[in-house]
Formats: C-alpha cells, structure tokens, sequence
C-alpha cells in the first residue's frame, strides 16, 4: 500500500505548519542571547518599533503575560537571566518576514555577563548522580560484582568513547502559526510530534483551560524527537499574536533550530567488559556521563540498552549529569539507546577481538534466557535469529576476521557487525471510528511525522474492519480529535493501533460508531520485557591515502514483532541506518568553550548525509508472533533502525585499518592521526 | 518594486521588498507552498525550482534579480489527477517519508535530467555519461532528505530517466 | 536583512558607473544573498551584473576566454573546457551543487567568501568581517581552517575549487573598474590575510571581473581531487590541481595547486621547483610535498591538513606519472 497523503505531498499541496492561509497574517522574528550566562540589563526597541511595518517588541522589560507554571525554554521573557547563548530574549512582530527579521536585528539588548562553563568532562567536579533518566528508569542499577567479575575474567576490555553533540536537524524548520478568535480561542498550527500533548503544554504554559486551546498539524516536516516537546516558537507566536491582535506566524531559521530546539547531548562513556576462556561475559559495566542545562533536568538513558542485552553475572550501569550553560539537551531518534548502543557495540567488538571470537559468536554465546537487569521474560526477542540470517545475506562466513588486510588500489575494505535494539512499549490513546456514507472515518489525534502513520492506521482500521482500505479515512493531527499520544519513543503506531482496533470492535457492535480509551487495557499489560531487535552489517572502504571514510554496503536485519506495512517499514528502517551511517561518519555541532553556545549551526557546516553518500542500502526483517504486545502484534520501528549503524560502522572501520576511532564521528582527520 | 514573473505558466505581476526572495515571494505572496524553506542559505535544495528552465536554489534568488523570468515550481511539474511521471514514481517507490523536502527533489531531478555534460564522479570529463545510480546520487547531492529517502529517491530517479 | 537599492546594470561600464559608496555587485547570489541574510555583507546598493553580456565561452587564438557572467554549470558543460582542461571542468563540478552551479557565476565563484564559522556569525568576533575584533578560530574551531599562509589575524580558507584549478592553469582576469582595466593573474588576485584580513583579493572598489582567460593547456596530464568527508556537497579538507607533465624520465614540466589550506587558492611552487627538471619518481614526489608543506603552521584541529596534502601531492603526482 502507497503512502496515503503521496499525492498531496507530491504536487506540492501537503499544508506544513507555516503554510496555512491566514488572514492579515503578520510575522515574529526572535532575538537570541549573545551571553552564555549572566543577566540581561536592558532592552531596547525603540528603534526597532520606528521601523517600517513593525508592530510590537516583546521582552522581559516589559514580560508578557504567563501562567506561574509555565517553565524552562517556554517561560519566555518572564525572568533577566540568561540560561545559554541563544536562548530567545527578545522579539520583534511586523508586517513582513523581511521587517520583522530587520526590526529584531535592531533590537539592542545589554547584558552583565558571568563566566560561563559549557564543556562536559568526565572529571567535572559538578557531576551528579539524577534521581532517574529518561523516562523514569532508575539512574543506577547494579547486580552482582563488576570488580570480581573482571578480575576472574580471561579478557577484559577498558574503553572510553565518546558522541558529539548531535542535532535532529528535520528538513522543515520548527514553526509556529497563532491565532486567537473573538472568544479568545487559540488555535496554533505547530510542528508537532503530538497535538494532545502540545496542546496541554501551550495552555498550561499561557493558563487557559485546554478546551480553549487547539493545536493542529497535519504534515509534519520531519521532528526525530525535535518536535516531540513543544518548543518556544509555538508559545511565542500565542504571545506575540496576543500582543498585536493579528495572527502570528514565527519560522526559526536554521541557525536558530540548533539552539533552541534540542539536540542529543554529547557523551563519555565508559565501558568495562569481562570475558572467560568461552567468551562468556563475566562483567559488563556501562559508565555515561552527559549534560543538560540550568533550567531543565534532562537525563538521558544512555547505558540502558546494557540492562537488555547480554547475559552476564556482574553488570553495573550508571549516569552521571552535570548542568551546565547550555540549551537543554532533547530527543532525538533513539535517545539513550543510540548512544549507548554505539559504545556497547562497539565495545563488545573489542572484546571479540581481544577473546579472539568471532563478534558474532561472541554475542550468540551471551544470549540472556530472560532480560539480564529485571530477569523478566522477553514477550518476543530474535536477536540471534538476526545476527544468524544477516550474516548469511551478507556473506559474513567468507569473512576474514584479521584487521587490515583487504585492499582495493589506495581504499582499505572492512566489514562489521553490531546489534540493534529499542523498546517496545504502548501509551494509553483513544480514537473514534464512524460510519459515513458507507465508509469509515477514523479519527484520533496522532501525528504523522513522515512515519507513514496515516497509512498504517488505515490499514490496521481496515483489518479490524475486514473491509478494504480505500473505505477507510483516518483523520489525525488535530487536538480537536480524541486525545492521542505523541508520536515517538516508537510507540505511535502501537498505541493509536490499539485504540483503533479496539473503537473498530466497537463499531461492529453499535453498528454507527466505536470509541476506545486503552487506558486501562494498558494498565493490565502483563509484566514483561518487550523489545525490539536486529542486527546491522557494514562494509565501509577507508582511503589510505586522504582517510575518507565510505559506506559501500549496509544491511539491516531487524525482528519487530509483526510489520504492519511493509513498503514504509522498508523506508522507516533505511531512513534510520540512513542517520546512523551520518552519526558514524559526520555529523557533529561543536561547543563553543570561548562564547558559549554552538558553531557550525548550519547544513553547509554540519554535514547530514547527501545522496552520494548512501549507497543501495538494505534492510529485511523476521517476522516475529508476539501476543504479548497489542493487537497488531507490533514492534515500533521508527528508532531501531539508527540503534547499532554507527558501531556497526565503527567497527567496519577497524576490521578495514586495524586502527580503532572511538570518538565519533569517525572523520578523515581522525582516521589520518591514527594512520600517520 | 514592480516586477512580472511567469509563474507556471501565468504572468504575475507584484511589487515586491528588494529584500525578498524568489521563495518567499512564492511562499508568502503567491500561495505556493510547494517550493520549502529549509535552510534559506542554498545548503539544503528544498526550495529548488526551475528558473528559466534550470534548477535552482529559490532562496538564493532575490525576487528582483528574477524580474522577467519563467519559473516552474511543484505545481506547475504535474497536478493532482495528471501526475508528472517523476511524482508518480516517488510515490511508487515511496522517495519521500515527511514530504519536506519532496517538491525540491522532484524540481532538482526534473531539471537534472535535462542538464548536459559529465559530473563529478564522470571518469572522462568528454563523456556524457548514461544516469547511473552514482551519476544520479552525485547529481542528486544538492537535496537533502533527513528522513534517509535517498536509495528509494534514487531508484524512482533511475525509473525515469532516459 | 538590511534594506538597499537594487539597479540592473546595462553594461560593465555602466554597472561601475553605477557602483558608488556602500555598493557591492550581485551576480548569481548564492554567496552575496547568503551573508546578507546573516548581517555579514550589509550593502546600501545592488548593482546586478548576473546579466550582463559576458556569458560566453570563447576560443582566442590559443586561449580560451570565459565571461565573468558565465553560470559555472555551463562553464563545466562546455566542450572546449571539457575537452582542453578537464581538470577545471572536474574542479567546477566538484564543487557546490548542481542549483547553486546553475546561478553561480565564475567571477563570483572566484569572490565567494570564506566559510570560516566565525566569519559567518556577527555575532561572535572576526578580523576579516570586524577589522580588530580578533581571531577566535585560532583557538576555537578551526578544524577546517589554513594551514598555509596564515596570520595571528585570520586562518581563514578561501573555499573555491574552481579557483584552485585556475592557479594551476595559470589563468588571467580581466578587471575593468574607475580606474581603467587591468588583468590580473591567478595566483595574484586572492591575497594572504596578513594584518588586514578584510580583503581577500588586490581588487579595489568598483572593480568588476569580466573574463578569465586561460592560456593554452599545459603540456602533460592533469588532475583535479578534493577530499571531503561527505561524498559531495561539500567544501574540501583540502583539494589538488595538478599537471605534469614527464619527458624521457625526467619532469618537464609541474603545476600542482591545492585548495582548502590557505586564504588563497595555493599555488606549490616550493614543491614545482623541486621536481622540475628531476625524475618523476615516488621519493622525489615526498621531497617535493616536503619541501612545500615546511612552511605549513597548522593548528591543533586541523594539524591533519599537513600530512593529507602531503599523501595527496603524492599519489597524485605518482598517478599522472603512470
């Protein structure tokens, strides 16, 4: 099945967030902090608001309106301290795009500036350990002896690596369209990974009741987590709307997206593995240290993909945090499990190497009978299933295991392996299906983000239905519609399948219409550990002479329950290992430690992958029966895919060089300063 | 200033801000969404429209700078119920997954199909080389896609071309 | 984005009659439309030069002559340039992509500015765009920066791989400006930053590039490869073009230039010397890159330039010698 809104998309008519025809539309430009840390002293918009065509300057000289409860980013302009470099201070409403962005360039702010401190270190002295990471696992957790474990270990590995500061970077910039109504109704067209969910934030953040609050996106320009939280483009158009009694439409620029939309934050992380004679771990340890801001805990749950992985006596994994002058850290595609699996993965190459196993021996030997922190049984997990069938389509029996010993002319080629996985969990939605005209409209206030949500939907409505898809229209990206949660975390289409499926079997018994709320159907989940698997193979080529790194081959084996539609699933998993190989190879954001804030805030300097870069990428799954799941017996598939590319890649690299880059990304300059 | 585009094929005239760019004149004045502000600086093609023919970054255009010109935009590719074959077979191979950067893909591969001569990838800068999938990925690098599209842009590409 | 005045200029001597105080050219836009957004260039006036009658590529004498207005796509897809100097052809369509190949034009490909993240963010200090506000780079992000030719005032790069292939072909510029026209040769119109950064090229204002010329190929087989970490669609860590040229074993004649290592397209004639006159052999070529690469002063981030240039003046040269 086709993507349902393809043609809308294809011609140009799909309506993103900024492109609703608006009435006496009038345009906000932010103005961002120059300071990393200090206190703004004054502003002045006096020569901004002379401007032709401008209409209103918002500040903190003169704090709009706000709830006591609105916080962090969303708080705008209610206090004269500055967080980070970039943080929004100021803004400026008028006609046009062209004055409002010429009228906020004229706003002068001053500021009394204290030392700032934006570089995360293992040694930080300010390091913390959180109550819990991301979202609520516990920050710590340790059973058995690491020490003793490694100690009787045959091999043992010491490693750190490290992630930069990485940025979702979705094609659509972050936007915002306010309009208020004569009976001071908000409507806001947002880009939003979830209206629902937005749609609370704005009007808890502005104090009004929900009812009087909608939120609407239909199209979404992409988000890997961007958008997931609301952002303060959406709250300052409501302000600024509110301000000049005309609706407003904000579209950050670029440049302003890497400050004030979040990002991955950087990691170090330790890892110390232990293996006996066999190959059997006998400890495993996952140390990560990590940063957020001064205004919001975010602590991401990077070595939490240990606590699922392998069998082992001793495993210890632990987070530590420190608050630092810089923007708060966010979602993005994978938080946690990307990072973490990258130095994992990475590590339990290593070990392989060291044990001399192979890697995938390695991990088949430490298969885990049930989940190794919780000791629950998995719903479902194929991991070596995985491993065993990629290895067969990708040729790995014909491998040489010994480092840097293929040559192609000046390219060295290797190859490498490294596992997949991300959870399998549901949130609690509702949705409403009803006869019309014969047909059925499904309604609930998803989001389909690129996702391919609205077509998966319609076939799993279809199926419920036992009618053919072109009668069923899912109808979604409206906080109007019945309440849905975000899409993210790999949960949307397990969670809106649920309730669909269930206002389906609704309908059949009314005969007119179904509602559904799976709340409590979710709460009497049976305790299980539900994940998703897979396992990725990359072959990469390695110029000895400039120390260009290329991908020529990358597959990916995934086990995700049941795929509910195979053409976009294909696409989901590509699109992954598609951000994956650019987290291997280029994508970084550098901190500024001089001004604080960042550097190479654009598509020129920070390198996402380009088209040449992508070779014919392949990705298959195993079919997975898992009734302890949902009723679609599926698996989320939107993360897994970029969960291992990176390792996979890192290790590909070794295996071509015999030199070992744990620092990503792994760039010529890296692999020339091992080389030479 | 007053200028007069042909916009897909109808003339229209606007008095615009020197400092507006083709992109938003179309985006903001005309009601054509199709072309996309990614980047706004040529980093990213998700603007790219057919200036006169050839593709081309719409946010690096100055409106003025294009005073007389023939622009095609995605609107003007193929229409909803009469698809250009490009927009059919991006729908076929499923090139896109959020559409962002979509009709800056369609635009730039129909006026990359016209342009003559080698790329970089070419061996021999005389050849005029057949679109290979490595000559439509070069060829191809001015678009981003985030979502990670490109193996299935490529093959819809590769469906088309001559 | 500052508000200006914007003119369509007639003819080059009506577009420098045009350029006055605060005034600045616009061809293709792809770089001047860039950094107007970002504050970077804040002209008063717009003198349009994109359509002026000098997009023409044409043969004279022995020489080949390429209009300043020229789009570099149709510079690349020309049969003269692809069939006599298909080192520029392959520098041309390395660079940028094929949009911004279509609108950009070879004299603004030739003025194009630094992409120095400093430089391009008015927000933070920079000597080339705020004469005295200090260099930043040269303890902060430089990983893409010179290594060649810098100053405590500016590491900057210029970024054009076209121009890299024009100082190895030894191309030539015509200029016509207020005070008469000139020809400038490349290398010679780009400048080392020095104490004033501010001005990347020995052009004065109102100056207006018409042409390039360039003079009849060298003799021997030529090369253009840059090195980048994203396959395309990216400005190089560093770049060669190279020409050699080997008669009964011994080097006649050698052109090698390099891009992304200094403030101007890189002309090696160190290395030139060196070889000229020598045998083309694999040592010889090291002596050469060697003898060259002294000079280089790099910095901790982009210390890896020195021995990428060094492999790629090699094997580069070792290639043409095959």
């Amino acid at each position: 099945m086709n993507r349902i809104e393809g043609r809308v998309k294809v011609t140009g008519l799909a309506t993103y967030a900024a492109e609703y025809p608006v009435e006496g539309v009038t345009y906000a430009c932010p103005v961002q902090s120059r300071i990393a840390k200090g206190r703004i002293k004054r502003i002045d918009g006096r020569d901004a608001l002379a401007m032709p065509g401008v209409l209103a300057v918002l500040s903190s000289e003169d704090p709009p309106r706000l709830a006591r409860e609105a916080a962090g980013e969303l708080a705008l302009f209610q206090s004269r301290d500055v967080a980070y470099r970039g943080q929004f201070v100021a803004a400026a409403v008028a006609d046009t795009y062209e004055n409002a962005r010429a009228a906020a360039d004229a706003i002068v702010v001053e500021y009394e500036q204290d030392l700032h401190d934006v570089t995360l270190r293992a040694d930080h002295p300010n390091l913390y350990q959180p109550e819990t990471v991301n979202p609520g696992f516990p920050c710590d957790t340790v059973k058995g002896d690491v020490e003793s474990g490694l100690d009787a270990a045959e091999t043992s590995i010491d490693v750190i690596y490290t992630t930069p500061v990485l940025h979702n970077n979705p094609m659509e910039p972050h936007a915002a369209l306010a309009v208020w109504d004569a009976e001071g109704r908000l409507l806001v067209y947002d880009t939003a990974q979830g209206t629902s969910s937005s749609r609370d934030l704005i009007a808890k953040t502005l104090g009004l009741p929900r009812e009087q609050v909608r939120v609407v996106s239909r199209h979404v320009g992409g988000g890997f987590g961007s958008k997931g939280t609301t952002r303060p483009q959406a709250v300052l158009a409501a302000l600024a709307a509110r301000d000049v009694g005309r609706p407003v439409k904000i579209v950050l620029t670029r440049q302003q997206m890497y400050d004030v939309t979040g990002y991955r934050t950087p990691t170090i992380q330790r890892l110390r593995l232990g293996a006996d004679a066999q190959g059997r771990l006998t400890a495993v340890e996952h140390v990560a240290y990590e940063q957020s801001s001064t205004l919001v805990e975010f602590a991401e749950q990077t070595a939490t993909p240990a606590r699922v992985m392998y069998a082992t006596p001793a495993l210890r994994t632990a987070h530590r945090l420190v608050r630092l002058d810089v923007a708060t850290p966010s979602w993005m595609r994978a938080p946690g499990e990307c990072p973490g699996m990258y130095a994992l993965e990475s590590a339990m190459d290593e070990l392989a190497y060291a044990a001399g196993l192979d890697p995938i021996e390695l991990r088949v030997i430490n298969e885990p009978e049930t989940e190794p922190d919780s000791g629950l049984p998995f719903s479902s997990r194929s991991l070596v299933a995985c491993l065993r069938e990629g290895a067969r389509r990708f040729g790995w029996d014909r491998r040489d295991p010994g480092p840097a010993l293929r040559r192609d002319g000046e390219w060295m080629i290797g190859t490498g392996v490294a596992s997949s996985t991300y959870p399998a969990l549901r949130q609690p939605s509702r949705a409403r299906v009803t006869m019309r005209e014969g047909d059925f409209l499904v309604q609930l206030a998803a989001a389909d983000i690129g996702t391919g949500a609205r077509t998966a939907l319609t076939g799993i409505a279809a199926e419920a239905l036992g009618v053919a898809p072109e009668r069923v229209h899912v109808e979604l990206g409206d906080s109007d519609l019945p309440d849905a949660p975000l899409a993210g975390g790999s949960m949307g289409t397990a969670s809106w399948g649920t309730a669909i499926v269930r206002a389906c079997e609704a309908l059949k018994v009314n005969g007119t219409e179904g509602r559904a709320d799976t709340t409590e159907e979710i709460k009497r989940d049976a305790e299980l550990a539900r994940h998703a698997f897979g396992a990725q193979f990359a072959e990469v080529r390695v110029n000895s002479v400039t120390g260009e790194v290329r991908l020529s081959r990358l597959l990916g084996v995934f086990a995700a329950g049941h795929i509910v539609n195979p053409k976009l699933a294909r696409s989901q998993f590509i699109g992954g290992m598609t951000m994956g190989m650019g987290m291997a190879l280029m994508e970084e954001t550098f901190t500024d430690e001089e001004f604080g804030g960042f550097l190479r805030r654009d598509l020129a300097q920070y390198h996402v992958p380009a088209c040449a870069d992508v070779p014919d990428i392949e990705a298959v799954w195993l079919d997975e029966q898992d009734a302890g799941l949902n009723p679609m017996g599926s698996k989320g598939i939107g993360e897994i895919g970029i969960v291992g590319t990176a390792a996979a890649i890192g290790n590909a690299v070794y295996h071509a060089t015999g030199h070992r880059v744990r620092d990503l990304p792994i760039t010529p300059a890296k692999v020339l300063n091992l080389m030479f | 200033m007053d200028i007069t585009l042909q916009v897909n094929g109808v003339s229209r005239a606007v008095d615009v801000d020197p400092r507006m760019s083709l992109l938003d004149l179309l985006r903001e004045r005309l009601a054509l969404i199709g072309a996309k502000k990614g980047c706004d600086h040529g980093q990213c093609g998700a603007c790219t429209v057919l200036i006169d023919g050839r593709r081309a970054n719409s946010c690096l255009a100055l409106a003025v700078a294009v005073d007389g010109s023939e622009i095609t935009t995605v609107e003007g590719l193929g229409h909803e119920d009469d698809l250009h074959p490009l927009q059919a077979a991006f729908i076929e191979h499923d090139a896109f997954q959020c559409g962002y950067c979509t009709p800056g893909q369609l635009c730039s591969a129909a006026g990359m199909l016209g342009e003559p001569g080698p790329s970089a990838v070419t061996d021999d800068m005389l050849a005029d080389p057949g679109l290979t999938p490595e000559e439509i990925r070069e060829r191809m690098s001015g678009n981003l896609c985030r979502c990670g599209a490109y193996v299935n842009i490529v093959s819809a590409i590769a469906e088309v071309a001559p | 984005m500052k508000t200006f005045e914007y003119a369509r200029a007639e003819s080059p001597s009506d577009a420098v009659r045009r350029f006055g105080p605060g005034a600045m050219y616009l061809g293709g836009g792809t770089n001047l439309v860039d950094l107007m957004r970002l504050g970077v260039a804040q002209p008063d006036h717009l003198v349009d030069v994109s359509k002026l009658p000098l997009d023409t590529v044409e043969e004279v004498g022995d020489r080949v002559r390429v209009g300043a207005a020229v789009r570099n796509s149709d510079l690349a897809a020309d049969p003269l340039v692809r069939s006599r100097y298909p080192m520029l052809a392959r520098a041309v369509l390395s660079g940028a992509s094929g949009q911004v190949r279509n609108m950009a034009t070879v004299a603004g490909n030739l003025l194009q500015r630094t992409r120095c993240p400093y430089f391009q963010d008015v927000t933070r200090p920079c000597n080339k765009r705020e004469p005295g506000s200090g260099c930043p780079a040269i303890e902060g992000d430089h990983t893409n920066l010179a290594v060649l030719g810098t100053s405590h005032a500016c590491v900057a790069t210029h970024p054009s791989d076209m121009a890299v292939a024009l100082a190895a072909l030894g191309a030539e510029v015509h200029v016509t400006g207020p005070g008469g026209d000139r020809i400038i040769p490349i290398p010679g119109l780009h400048r080392l930053p020095g104490d004033a950064p501010e001005r990347d090229t020995v052009l004065e204002p109102g100056d207006l590039i018409t042409a390039v010329e360039l003079p009849a190929p060298p003799a021997g087989a030529s090369i253009y490869r840059k090195v980048r970490e994203r396959a395309s669609f990216a400005f190089a860590l560093v770049s060669i073009a190279a020409v050699l040229d080997v008669r009964d074993g011994v080097v006649a004649g050698c052109r090698l230039a390099l891009g992304g290592v200094a403030h101007v397209p890189w002309r090696a004639e160190r290395a030139e010397q060196v070889l000229i006159g020598g045998p083309p052999t694999g040592e010889a070529f090291l002596t050469a890159a060697e003898a060259e690469l002294e000079q280089a002063r790099p910095l901790p981030r982009n210390a890896f330039k020195v021995p990428l240039a060094r492999n790629l003046i090699v094997r580069t040269l070792e290639e043409l010698a095959q």
